[in-house]
């Protein structure tokens, strides 16, 4: 198996590598110290770190807000285009419009609008009276609602497109024949669309936790995890302590934690679509 | 019939409101790349668009001239290059061996299958940035740092999961029958592969195709770091050539961003039809 070999050569090597590093207090300015061990100090000292535990929580919860809040903007956008009979197609081709943005192309045009100079945002503010421009990336609590609406815009797509196509192949039969049952939509929607969906947003749900550090690209370029540390999610944080700082050994460690966090996130999602997927073909 | 109207117009309301949502960040952008450096700093806005021109894409792709904000040309045309030969090889190569992949899984039963197709899936949650520091490490020692087949060679394996779970999922709607049928008057299993479940599942692939694309066109955070001069660094990557410590060239980042995004959204509507029916057909599977 030809895949087999392609990604143990570039993923599984690095990745004992990167183990190896996270047990050296290795820098990319001294060679040597790639050779020295001293066992788990980078990750006793991560576990005394206020700054990496403050983006690790906020990390999570980024997480957790985003994907909910897509699920139930994607779900909802699904739900709206399937009622939709005429121009259904370019509605769908319209919705696929974000996700041809690379997460960098997404991160700069959300800078730019939510830029409190020239910013479409404020601008738009000013008309109404606003005269006051609004700091959108430099207070704490506005910087992640941007950064979040960012995400949000780039990602719901993936999620109306996948429960779109699941709506689609849903048979009609079970329906209809629930209907002359005379069962109102809301029933019908729970007790037959609803679980029918279920493995389409697992699967969704799995794909979208794939590329959860995406984000990185995006608060890397809206904010660089600044000003003073207020965005900074676990992957900034890593890139700035391997590259800037070259502490490589402690940014391995860090990434080390990351890759558990995703690996979590992937794992929970998949056994729930097995799940999903047994329970739909028992019925 | 009266409800039914009502319930027509706040579908199609709610729907303008969706686009309106969904397309104006991304125009705005485009807009902005035509517009002149003087309307875009304007403060009271300049809503109304005027005076749009080319001045940017000029100063882009042959150097700076008047009206550009002086600085360097940025060597996007090098970029571009890199950008296509990079994403279309590892797309590619990504779809070929993710294809097998994807039907060996779909078709064929081996042990601990489940496990091998998780383990191959967990690869890709590693996070960019993550992987990115030991081939770092790697590629400077071995001297793939800034070249093509590096950053090639990281994108195959990044896409290889994506594709193989994309097919796998085509290959399985496809009743095993329809071969079976086959080899049962005469085919090999190839035969019945190329004539039979290829074919059908040409949409699926085609999609995984789409998707293996994008990713690699739009990578970001493993070039960045593997990306050091002209040689290989990417569009995405070039994207950041424009910010300046505290001055950033608006104008100019959107045409570069308008560049970008021209490619992408061509090689989506091309096999936008595929697409499609490959979403649709599991529907009428018998």
């Amino acid at each position: 198996m030809p895949t087999l070999i392609i990604l143990t050569c570039v993923v599984l090597l690095p990745l004992l590598l990167s183990l190896w590093t996270s047990f050296t207090p290795f820098k990319l300015t001294k060679p040597d110290t790639l050779y020295r061990f001293v066992g788990f100090r980078n990750y006793e000292r991560l576990i005394g770190d206020l700054d990496f535990w403050i983006a690790f929580g906020r990390t999570v919860l980024f997480l957790a807000i985003a994907l909910n809040l897509e699920l139930v903007f994607g779900l909802g956008i699904a739900l709206l285009i399937n009622k939709i009979t005429y121009g259904q197609r370019t509605l769908r081709t319209l919705m696929m419009f974000p996700m041809m943005f690379s997460p960098i192309l997404v991160g700069f045009q959300w800078k730019y609008i939510f830029n409190d100079n020239i910013g479409l945002m404020n601008n738009f503010l000013r008309e109404f009276g606003v005269i006051q421009p609004i700091p959108w990336l430099v207070d704490g609590i506005l910087a992640n609602v941007s950064i979040m609406a960012a995400e949000i815009w780039s990602s719901t797509s993936v999620f109306a497109i996948l429960l779109l196509a699941g709506l689609l192949g849903i048979p009609k039969d079970p329906i209809e024949a629930a209907k002359v049952d005379g069962c109102n939509s809301w029933q019908v929607f729970k007790n037959i669309t609803l679980p029918f969906l279920m493995p389409f947003v697992f699967i969704a749900m799995t794909i979208r936790s794939l590329d959860v550090a995406r984000a990185y690209d995006i608060v890397q370029m809206m904010t660089g995890g600044g000003p003073a540390k207020r965005t900074e999610l676990l992957w900034t944080l890593i890139s700035r302590t391997g590259y800037v700082d070259a502490k490589m050994g402690m940014a391995n460690a860090m990434s080390y934690i990351s890759i558990f966090l995703s690996i979590a996130f992937t794992f929970f999602f998949f056994y729930k679509l097995v799940e999903a997927r047994q329970r739909l073909s028992y019925e | 019939m009266n409800k039914k109207q009502i319930n027509n117009i706040l579908i199609w309301f709610s729907a303008i409101i969706l686009i309106i949502l969904i397309m104006t960040p991304g125009l705005w952008v485009v807009l902005t790349a035509f517009r002149p450096q003087v309307d875009v700093m304007a403060k009271p806005a300049v809503w109304i668009p005027r005076n749009l021109n080319l001045i940017q894409f000029e100063t882009m792709l042959f150097g700076g001239s008047e009206g550009s904000m002086g600085r360097s040309p940025i060597p996007v045309l090098s970029y571009l290059r890199n950008s296509l030969i990079i994403s279309f090889t590892s797309t590619f190569i990504a779809v070929l061996v993710g294809t097998i992949g994807g039907y060996g899984f779909a078709r064929h039963n081996f042990k601990h299958k489940n496990k091998y197709f998780l383990l191959i899936m967990l690869t890709r949650t590693i996070p960019g940035i993550s992987l990115s520091l030991p081939i770092f490490i790697i590629f400077s020692k071995i001297g793939l740092i800034d070249t093509h087949i590096g950053i090639i060679l990281v994108f195959v394996a990044l896409n290889i999961p994506f594709t193989i779970w994309l097919t796998d999922g085509f290959f399985r709607q496809i009743p095993r029958a329809m071969s079976e049928v086959a080899m049962t008057d005469g085919c090999t299993k190839l035969q019945a592969f190329w004539h039979i479940e290829l074919p059908l599942s040409r949409s699926g692939i085609a999609s995984a195709g789409i998707f293996a694309f994008l990713i690699s066109w739009n990578e970001y955070a493993l070039v960045s770091n593997l990306a050091r001069s002209t040689d290989s660094k990417t569009l995405t990557v070039g994207l950041m050539d424009f910010t300046a410590q505290f001055t950033i060239n608006w104008p100019g980042m959107c045409a570069l961003a308008v560049f970008i995004i021209i490619p992408a959204l061509i090689l989506t509507f091309m096999v936008q039809k595929h697409l499609v029916t490959g979403l649709t057909f599991g529907g009428v599977k018998g």
